[in-house]
């Protein structure tokens, strides 16, 4: 008997043994998902990221801040853009976060209409174009990149059933496309909020909530991430998604038959931005870390993945995937109104169209 | 003098060895308190708050029963459940009668199939579905045109989920049927033949009312599994709204805990049902005569045809959908480029994050299956062969039974309000593995702690008399005599407590910590952000384990069998 117990036990341990091996290559330090309500504070050099940037991007940003900071131990916290704002708005009183990174720009303005920001001008921030950051001195949030609307079409799909690519909004309701399109669900995904709020803009608000109803018609379902309806269209599961122009063209690039169309009106955009949280004990950490968020190293793997960085530059190329400057293509848009109506738009939203939202 | 010397130490020895089972058995209480009832008191407490913390009575519910789209998913889950229900006790009946009451050849190789099931995480059957039935599905496209034919079933919907809640349902409907099908006496079917009573007559009128029980049980436990899932309804339930489905989004997308303790409560009503009925029919359940004879299969080639027929569609089916997981994980761009590709096991690039998932998995399971298997076994032996309490043996009983009616969301719910608050002197285990066993050990205590019961109560009582006589302290003669013997009954346990640990994502869904994502978790992040094919293969890789694991139990149980046939043979 002994002798089973003991084998139970060694094994048991061996497999602990081999686990905590596998783990030391990638998540020693870096800590990430859905629920990660970790507080209990581990010595001084620990701060709590929130953050909406996409899984497999983090990583590779966070190597040359745990080269700078080797001892600073980064719980990451990530999740959708609404669901990071929601979590930060229902703590509000007991703040978890330090620090916000790479979160919606119309989010961190409704954290600060409610007064949840502590203002923090980084080192470099004169660096980052106006329109990318606060207008107040200190500024209460500051850009990475910006992120727009793109529509994934799978032409495999589309020819199969004798269709054409949709190139713009407009063709978007046409009713040969009856459902076949797929679009993130605003309340939860930042890429649904700032294409809904892109046509609010673009339109005006009548107009637009017209336009969606029709759009609604041809709609599948709404996904509850913004990435979604670019891989949906990438499998043809569903063949047109509207997602994000990094996400669509990525899909692209991995070798799905699909073409990445920037709507011909113009695409609704937001900021990728960070903030510094309002809270008892401010640490220091949570400043150099913004400080080295718009620094030199990520900013150079932001511009992997995004076409358009907050950072002023000079090089005129461009970018992957695009067939012409990106800021171009983005409409003119207002973040701070867009932030005021946010609860209303959305509210609004899911009243007109949670019946055929994806649970999330 | 001296005797009498000898009679007070002899009952001060008995004294202490009962007191150090008191202590034992006020630590087992404690326990199960920490364990199950103080954090579902937690729950009950939280369902009656706001979203700020405020009291506010029975608002929750009001809200609930008056917000239209909330009600909607009370009455999808009923739907899907029901209809789910019914069929896994039809086809379940249908397979076990074959295993049971036919001559079908293969029985062994049908009943491994039907039992794969179980290895696998309800995600996966969603998956396998989409990739069956989905829009680019094998079958909705006829095998990539390779066929004259189209079907779309419109998979994503009820549809999607009964499909694949009957899948994973069936297998365990199918085992309780299995038993009650195999109590049967044969005089009953002799008699009732000479009397001149039809095959249709005989079935209606014996083989139905003998398994009444089994088929109400088979029924309940189908209920209350599809009620309660989450895995598969998250992946193929489309805009299908369902209570486990709500939870989720109330609680991770709204941030409002309230409602989703008040949801949890509702989720939790037919499970307590199902419990209650299932104690009532367990009671009922009527012993069989000693006189009975034992079923004897008559032979009859058209049934054995048309039963056949039914065995090879239902494990094609299975084998089918788990092939397709398998293949869809190999795979480089379904349904482009069939082209073969390990691509989708490198998680690095998806919301998996990398292979540590899995890992962690592997060491939770590990872990939950060590101490779970130790702390359910002591249990059941403190409950099932010790005197002292009665009184608190049987609330003791009642805890460790309980579990069976909590479903794991609700369990992983009352964790976060039970466990995260500061002032809880255990919130230190909040956001460690630690958290993670403990949920899963309470989650799955009540099954293993049965099967421990049950092999138990095998043991004769006498056992612990002679060790009690003898002066043997009675930790020795568990360790020595009565674990020894239970063995066949332990490794099961640690087994089911290790599969089960790996599938489950309802009550750890709410419990992971940031560094502590776990594989069948990951599932679900990769299928919500759309990377389907890297979400069949970390599906593949726990499926693969776990039929690791059942094959190493087989291979261990086969050896201790052969050992203690040894051991028989030589006495003789």
């Amino acid at each position: 008997m002994k002798k089973w117990m003991g084998t139970a036990f060694t094994t048991v341990l061996i497999i602990s043994a081999l686990t905590a091996c596998g783990g030391n290559g990638n998540n020693a330090n870096v800590e990430q998902g859905a629920n990660g309500n970790k507080t209990a504070a581990k010595g001084n050099s620990e701060i709590t990221v929130y953050t909406a940037l996409e899984d497999d991007q983090i990583q590779t940003y966070l190597e040359s801040y745990k080269a700078a900071y080797p001892n600073v131990k980064v719980n990451i916290v990530r999740d959708s853009t609404g669901v990071i704002t929601a979590k930060l708005l229902a703590e509000k009183d007991n703040p978890v976060a330090d620090v916000v990174w790479g979160t919606a720009a119309t989010s961190l303005l409704v954290l600060d209409q409610n007064n949840m920001l502590e203002g923090y001008s980084p080192k470099g921030i004169e660096n980052i174009q106006p329109e990318f950051k606060d207008t107040q001195q200190p500024a209460h949030w500051v850009g990475i990149d910006a992120w727009e609307t793109a529509i994934a079409v799978n032409t495999a799909e589309l020819e199969k059933k004798g269709l054409e690519v949709p190139k713009s909004y407009a063709d978007l309701i046409k009713p040969e496309y009856k459902g076949m399109i797929v679009m993130p669900n605003p309340a939860s995904s930042g890429t649904g909020f700032l294409t809904v709020n892109g046509l609010q803009q673009l339109m005006g608000d009548s107009e637009a909530w017209s336009y969606l109803d029709k759009l609604d018609q041809n709609i599948a379902v709404y996904t509850e991430s913004g990435s979604k309806p670019a891989k949906m269209a990438g499998t043809g599961e569903y063949p047109i998604g509207i997602s994000f122009g990094y996400r669509a063209i990525q899909e692209k690039k991995g070798g799905a038959p699909v073409e990445v169309v920037f709507p011909s009106e113009g695409s609704g955009w937001d900021v990728e931005a960070n903030a510094l949280m309002k809270k008892d004990n401010i640490k220091p950490e949570a400043k150099e870390f913004l400080d080295w968020a718009i620094s030199d190293e990520p900013m150079k793997k932001y511009n992997e993945n995004y076409a358009i960085l907050a950072m002023k530059t000079d090089s005129a190329v461009v970018p992957e995937g695009y067939t012409k400057d990106p800021i171009s293509q983005l409409i003119k848009l207002d973040l701070n109104k867009a932030a005021e109506t946010r609860d209303a738009t959305l509210s609004e939203w899911t009243k007109r169209y949670e019946a055929k939202s994806e649970k999330q | 003098m001296r005797i009498a010397k000898w009679n007070t130490a002899f009952t001060l020895k008995r004294r202490t060895g009962s007191w150090f089972e008191r202590i034992a058995m006020l630590l087992m209480l404690a326990g199960l308190c920490v364990m199950i009832l103080l954090p579902l008191f937690s729950l009950f407490s939280k369902a009656v708050t706001d979203k700020y913390g405020q009291y506010n009575g029975l608002s929750n519910f009001i809200d609930y029963f008056s917000t239209p789209a909330l009600l909607h998913s009370l009455q999808h889950t009923v739907y899907v459940s029901l209809l789910t229900a019914i069929l896994s006790v039809v086809l379940g009946f249908l397979f076990a009668y074959a295993l049971t009451r036919t001559n079908v050849p293969g029985k062994m190789f049908f009943k491994t199939v039907s039992l794969l099931m179980l290895f696998a995480p309800t995600m996966m059957l969603g998956i396998g579905l989409t990739y069956l039935f989905g829009n680019q599905g094998l079958i909705t496209t006829g095998f990539f045109e390779a066929l004259p034919f189209h079907w779309d079933i419109d998979l994503y919907g009820p549809t999607g989920i009964v499909m694949a809640e009957v899948m994973y349902t069936f297998p365990q409907a199918c085992l309780i049927l299995v038993v009650s099908l195999s109590f049967a006496d044969f005089n009953l079917y002799e008699a009732a033949k000479t009397m001149g009573a039809g095959k249709g007559r005989i079935f209606f009128t014996i083989t139905l009312p003998n398994m009444k029980y089994g088929l109400i049980s088979s029924f309940f436990v189908s209920f209350t599994l599809a009620f309660t899932d989450f895995g598969a309804p998250q992946v193929v339930g489309g805009s299908y709204n369902v209570l486990a489905t709500e939870i989720y989004k109330q609680v991770i997308g709204q941030q409002n805990m309230g409602m989703g303790a008040t949801v949890g409560i509702i989720l939790t009503l037919p499970a307590i049902l199902a419990f209650i009925v299932d104690r009532f029919v367990t009671r009922k359940q009527h012993a069989i005569s000693s006189r009975a004879v034992p079923y004897r299969i008559t032979p009859s080639r058209k049934r054995d045809g048309l039963f056949l027929t039914f065995c090879i569609l239902a494990s094609g089916m299975i084998l089918l959908l788990i092939g397709t997981v398998f293949a869809a994980s190999v795979i480089k761009i379904w349904p482009y480029n069939l082209s073969f590709s390990l691509k989708h096991y490198d998680f690095s690039k998806v919301a998996g994050g990398s292979l540590q998932p899995f890992w962690t998995s592997l060491r939770m399971s590990a872990w939950t299956a060590l101490i779970g298997t130790a702390a359910t076994f002591v249990g059941a032996y403190l409950i099932e062969k010790t005197k002292s309490f009665p009184v608190l043996r049987q609330a003791g009983y009642f805890l460790s039974i309980l579990p069976l009616a909590l479903p794991g969301i609700v369990l992983g719910l009352s964790y976060i309000f039970f466990f995260n608050k500061a002032s809880n002197p255990m919130h230190g285990i909040y956001g460690t593995i630690w958290i993670l066993v403990m949920a899963n050990i309470a989650h799955f205590y009540s099954v293993s702690f049965v099967t421990a019961t049950s092999a138990l109560k095998k043991l004769d009582k006498e056992i612990e008399t002679a060790s009690d006589s003898l002066g043997v302290p009675r930790y020795k003669t568990l360790l020595r005599v009565t674990i020894p013997l239970c063995l066949p009954a332990v490794l099961e346990m640690a087994m089911y407590l290790f599969i089960n640990s790996m599938v489950t994502v309802s009550a750890v869904m709410f419990l992971y910590a940031a560094d502590l994502k776990l594989a069948s978790v990951s599932i679900v992040n990769m299928e919500d952000a759309g990377d389907v094919a890297p979400a069949a293969a970390m599906s593949t890789l726990i499926v693969i384990t776990n039929i690791g694991v059942r094959l190493l139990y087989e291979a261990v149980t086969h050896q201790i069998k052969k050992k203690t046939q040894a051991w028989q043979t030589r006495q003789q």
